[in-house]
């Protein structure tokens, strides 16, 4: 089985802790003066996306996890699993709800995506930075009202509600950063 | 390997790096310390458990690249030469970091008739004109270890409970301390200090730990009033480790015992095995005088000074690079 010591450990490192697969984020050597030296990790667990921070003894080893990132493409959901394609081997994944999480409210028919494989099974979705997306229902708002800049909520296409100005319609296209989940700009159709 | 070939810190890291040299060399001039040479690569290396070498072959012969100078350095005390420093490269096998660098610029000197005191005092002085260049205060913060560690920890580091220790290590947040550290003294002392006391050290200041539990000893000599304390001194900027020194052994009997639990040590950690310096057992048996020395890692005295995050930031070509 595969393992990397703490000397070789850096950021994006997959690694297996408490038998779940995780990235390091942060390492940190210690070496107090002449004593026993420490790495002092951050880490992130890829399945729940919860980070924690461990310390191991310099020189420790630790299970490598496989984990792979992959450029796909979101074909469908079917109502139980979603669908992604590799676009250049056309061989195809399907991710249940868990992997799938909050990223569904992103995900558009066609739109690329990054799939987290561990031992070659979906355990994570990572949308596009931005996605463009159809508001489905809004409140009409008042023309040329500009007043109380907060803006009012719309629902997108793919279920996911976003702030947006009040002078947004209905059935307009939209460009929305996932990372904050915020309005960027009307989107050009 | 990338085609990458620019230097890794900018022109200004450059000149600071050449003008510390200069301050160095020439408060050292000043004060009639002599400037020495020794080799480094090395036939013998240091037993210290926790320190990996970089070994290499000449024909037939193991040879090692320093780890410090310090035990050459010995051999020329004994040999009378009286104080001495030296500006040199060391290299550590694994040490890479925000802090480390494998391959890194020691000064290391000796002072003849120093105790630890006197070796602060000098410590104090050499570092003015580089602090007076990066807006830091000039007058330097001394504490006893045990007084910090226990304003930090609440705990006696003169005393070991483990239940004790395993409590503090909870309360601030150090789940995984326990099974970490176990039962040993020295390993809980590294954890905490490094953890919980070392960050909160004065800002803007140069803070000089002194007295470590001697259970911490490594070439120190034992403290003659309290026995569980060792004349060693640890120098700190911004929280940030820069320098180790002690009021040295002189024992050649003692060295050697000290030599020799290491080396089991290091078997038990399944570390590289190595071998007693016997040149050096052999100067300390001829008769050392009294002394006191210290190392500077200056790559990291020039990171703190400069306010840098990351060591590559004063570095022409750290190792990724190399």
């Amino acid at each position: 089985m595969a393992s990397f010591s703490t000397s070789e450990f850096k950021a994006g490192m997959k690694i297996i802790m408490d038998s779940d697969p995780c990235a390091i984020i942060e390492n940190e050597f210690v070496k107090p003066g002449k004593g026993q030296a420490f790495n002092r990790v951050k880490i992130r667990n890829l399945k729940n996306g919860r980070v924690i921070e461990r310390t191991f003894k310099s020189g420790e080893s630790v299970e490598a996890a496989d984990v792979i990132d992959l450029d796909m493409q979101y074909l469908y959901n079917d109502g139980e699993f979603f669908h992604f394609m590799d676009p250049e081997s056309f061989e195809q994944y399907q991710a249940d709800e868990s992997a799938v999480n909050e990223t569904k409210l992103w995900l558009k028919d066609q739109d690329m995506c990054i799939l987290t494989l561990w031992n070659d099974a979906p355990i994570s979705v990572t949308p596009p930075n931005f996605v463009e997306l159809t508001v489905t229902d809004t409140d009409p708002g008042l023309k040329g009202d500009t007043s109380g800049g907060g803006g009012k909520p719309a629902t997108m296409e793919t279920g996911a509600v976003v702030r947006v100005p009040l002078f947004v319609q209905i059935g307009e296209l939209l460009k929305i950063d996932t990372r904050t989940g915020e309005y960027v700009s009307r989107a050009k159709a | 390997m990338n085609d990458n070939w620019q230097p890794s810190c900018n022109l200004e890291a450059l000149q600071q790096r050449a003008a510390m040299l200069h301050d160095i060399r020439a408060y050292f001039y000043a004060q009639n310390v002599l400037e020495v040479e020794t080799p480094i690569l090395c036939n013998a290396i240091g037993t210290d458990p926790y320190l990996d070498f970089f070994a290499t072959r000449m024909r037939g012969t193991q040879l090692y690249l320093q780890t410090s100078p310090e035990f050459s350095m010995k051999r020329l005390l004994a040999a009378d030469v009286g104080s001495i420093y030296q500006i040199t490269k060391a290299f550590r096998q694994g040490e890479s970091g925000r802090y480390h660098n494998p391959e890194f610029t020691l000064l290391e000197w000796y002072r003849v008739g120093f105790d630890l005191f006197d070796l602060m005092d000098d410590v104090e002085q050499l570092l003015i004109p580089l602090l007076k260049k990066s807006a830091f205060l000039l007058k330097a913060k001394r504490l006893k270890y045990a007084d910090v560690f226990e304003k930090y920890t609440g705990l006696n580091p003169l005393k070991f409970s483990e239940q004790d220790y395993r409590a503090v290590a909870e309360r601030l947040g150090f789940h995984d301390a326990g099974k970490l550290c176990g039962s040993e003294h020295s390993l809980w002392l590294d954890f905490l200090f490094s953890q919980c006391v070392q960050k909160q050290l004065a800002k803007n200041q140069v803070c000089m730990v002194y007295h470590y539990p001697a259970c911490l000893p490594s070439l120190a000599r034992r403290n003659v009033e309290n026995h569980l304390l060792v004349e060693r001194v640890e120098i700190f900027i911004d929280g940030v480790e820069i320098a180790n020194g002690y009021f040295e052994l002189t024992d050649a009997i003692e060295q050697e015992e000290r030599f020799e639990q290491e080396i089991l040590q290091r078997m038990d950690n399944n570390s590289a095995s190595v071998e007693k310096d016997h040149r050096l057992l052999a100067a300390l048996k001829s008769g050392l005088a009294d002394c006191s020395g210290i190392a500077i890692g200056l790559d990291r005295l020039l990171m703190v000074l400069a306010k840098k995050e990351n060591i590559n930031e004063v570095l022409a070509f750290p190792i990724r690079q190399a």
